[in-house]
């Protein structure tokens, strides 16, 4: 039986046929960038506009700090409790263009040895967990292989 | 100035795990104060209870749930929340009321009973609360912030886990030296680096554990304190409980991102910063004058980025003032001479009360083993989730 692929949140992210980008929001009036996306007010409070339009975040961004998690989260963060837990390693990574951290899982595979704080990542498709009928999507965060100084995409990838 | 006010008195619960109401370590702790200030409940013009969200109903109205339990007598009641800066709001909302002469006596209190294991959100499906989102999303519980924070100082300011170690020992071992405390063993750098990783830099003993504990103060306006209390007593100066200014640019517990600065560039100083500078304005007094400081210690590496944010050192010197022990009992400035929460493991809307009632018996002389010489001035410093600091000077 093939499962429904559901966001874990609407709105927060699109896999259309540009690939994967997180959505935010950013303020007509003063520019200013929201993620997670603000739709009624602008936060800026020298500014407060209503005028927030949705626009895709950049798909690099640097290290700004990692860890991981050694012990099973709580609910509700779902879990097979059959299974032995697995530390998943989570980053927070620094988008030069809007000039904001986000925070993410780390793709499949990526443990905490293979960051360093400054690597360049990109924003990949993930599965958060799966049910009988869905197939809960979720952002990740992944290692480009870039050497720290190559610095691509990081200025010019906003849309 | 005219805007102190005097502690007349203390009081704890021993911090623990006792398995019992939140109601009972808090009324505990007020009649401990309360005798400590010479004072009966029926002379406390107004009670400010530090909320708790674990104990149902009763625990959002904390205020009430305590002067029911006290005995009702008619004083005027506030409850309020501002998660782990819920005891400094209360404290500052009872000072507020005496220095606009709305009350002469008023009872602070604060106490909870912590669950077991890692705090987690209330229940329900709730897609618009960030608390609730950061854990479906992402499985972040609070340690996961403690581990970012300890490996950005390690990337940017070249601290390392042994440092971090190296403030689990020093806490413990003043720990050690207080009733109240609910860890008294002094704990060994080989201890910490055995002990599991739970977010990785930090392993188990560098994150303070969660506790049932209770404390409340007895604060009064001076006036009163020259009629009925001590001729010198112990003051409260300020109280800082600032909000973050946009664009926040390090990322906070609960949230999944920080604001971006694409549009304005951010302020000049962080929001830990600003929660200190406001208070040594507020005091007149600058951190050069302090004796000691009770800063929140959720993790090891949190402690050092408060020497920092205290302006006890420059940016990225946390690990050196530890090393050269200008923080340990006898050194400079001490810090989390009560043993911290290290020591204590956090009872939330009392921990920050808790922090001053340390503060008090060290101005006061009344430390014991873990006595300061001298203690003339003392600041206590504290951050919560959304947007919640705090920063109390107090004065002898
Ligand atoms: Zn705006």
């Amino acid at each position: 039986m093939s499962r429904t692929r559901t966001p874990v949140v609407a709105g927060w992210f699109t896999e259309g046929g540009d690939g994967f980008r997180l959505l935010g929001t950013r303020c007509g009036a003063c520019t200013s960038v929201f993620f997670p996306r603000e739709d009624h007010r602008c936060r800026n409070p020298a500014c407060g506009s209503g005028e927030l339009e949705e626009v895709p975040l950049s798909r690099r961004g640097r290290v700004w700090s990692f860890t991981d998690s050694r012990y099973r989260p709580p609910s509700p963060y779902v879990t097979n409790p059959e299974l032995p837990w697995e530390p998943c390693a989570l980053i927070a990574v620094e988008l030069a263009a809007e000039r904001i951290v986000v925070l993410g899982q780390a793709a499949p595979g990526v443990a905490v040895a293979d960051l360093t704080v400054g690597m360049e990542v990109e924003v990949v498709s993930g599965v958060l967990h799966e049910d009988a009928e869905t197939t809960w999507t979720t952002w990740q965060w992944r290692p480009t292989g870039a050497r720290q100084d190559e610095g691509r995409g990081m200025t010019g990838d906003v849309a | 100035m005219t805007g102190d006010v005097a502690v007349m008195g203390v009081g704890m619960h021993p911090w623990g795990k006792w398995g019992r109401s939140f109601v009972e370590y808090g009324v505990a702790a007020a009649r401990a104060a309360l005798a400590d200030a010479g004072l009966d409940w029926r002379d406390v013009g107004s009670i400010v209870g530090a909320d708790t969200v674990r104990g149902g109903y009763p625990g959002y109205v904390a205020g009430a749930t305590f002067a029911k339990a006290l005995g009702w007598q008619g004083a005027r009641v506030a409850s309020v929340y501002a998660a782990c800066a819920s005891g400094a709001q209360a404290l500052d909302t009872a000072r507020a009321q005496i220095v606009a002469g709305l009350a002469d006596v008023v009872l602070v209190v604060g106490a909870d009973a912590a669950p077991k294991g890692f705090f987690r959100p209330a229940g329900g499906d709730r897609p618009d609360d960030p608390d609730w989102l950061r854990f479906r999303i992402l499985g972040a519980t609070n340690p996961v912030y403690f581990g970012l924070y300890a490996r950005r100082r390690m990337a940017m300011h070249g601290d390392t886990p042994d440092d971090f170690a190296r403030v689990k020992v020093k806490n413990a071992a003043m720990g050690a030296l207080n009733p109240l405390a609910r860890y008294r063993n002094p704990v060994t750098a080989e201890q910490v680096a055995a002990s599991a990783v739970v977010a990785d830099p930090l392993r188990l003993l560098d994150i303070c554990a969660t506790s049932d504990g209770g404390a409340a103060l007895v604060l009064s306006s001076m006036e009163f304190a020259r009629r009925h209390g001590p001729a010198e007593p112990v003051r409260i100066r300020a109280v800082s409980t600032v909000t973050p200014r946009f664009p926040n640019t390090v990322l906070d517990l609960p949230d999944i991102a920080t604001d971006s600065a694409a549009a304005v560039d951010p302020p000049g100083e962080t929001f830990r910063r600003s929660i200190a500078r406001a208070a040594y304005e507020e005091a007149g007094i600058g951190p050069e004058e302090l004796s000691l400081a009770e800063v929140y210690d959720l993790s090891t590496a949190l402690e050092l980025q408060w020497y920092e944010d205290l302006a006890l050192c420059g940016e990225g010197e946390g690990a050196k003032l530890l090393r050269d022990g200008v923080t340990a009992l006898g050194g400079r400035i001490p810090v989390n001479v009560s043993g911290g929460l290290a020591s204590f493991g956090e009872a939330v809307p009392a921990q920050a009360i808790a922090q001053v009632c340390e503060l008090t018996w060290q101005l006061r002389g009344e430390a014991g083993d873990r006595q300061v010489a001298g203690a003339r001035v003392g600041v206590s410093a504290n951050q919560g989730l959304f947007g919640h600091g705090s920063a109390v000077v107090v004065v002898q």
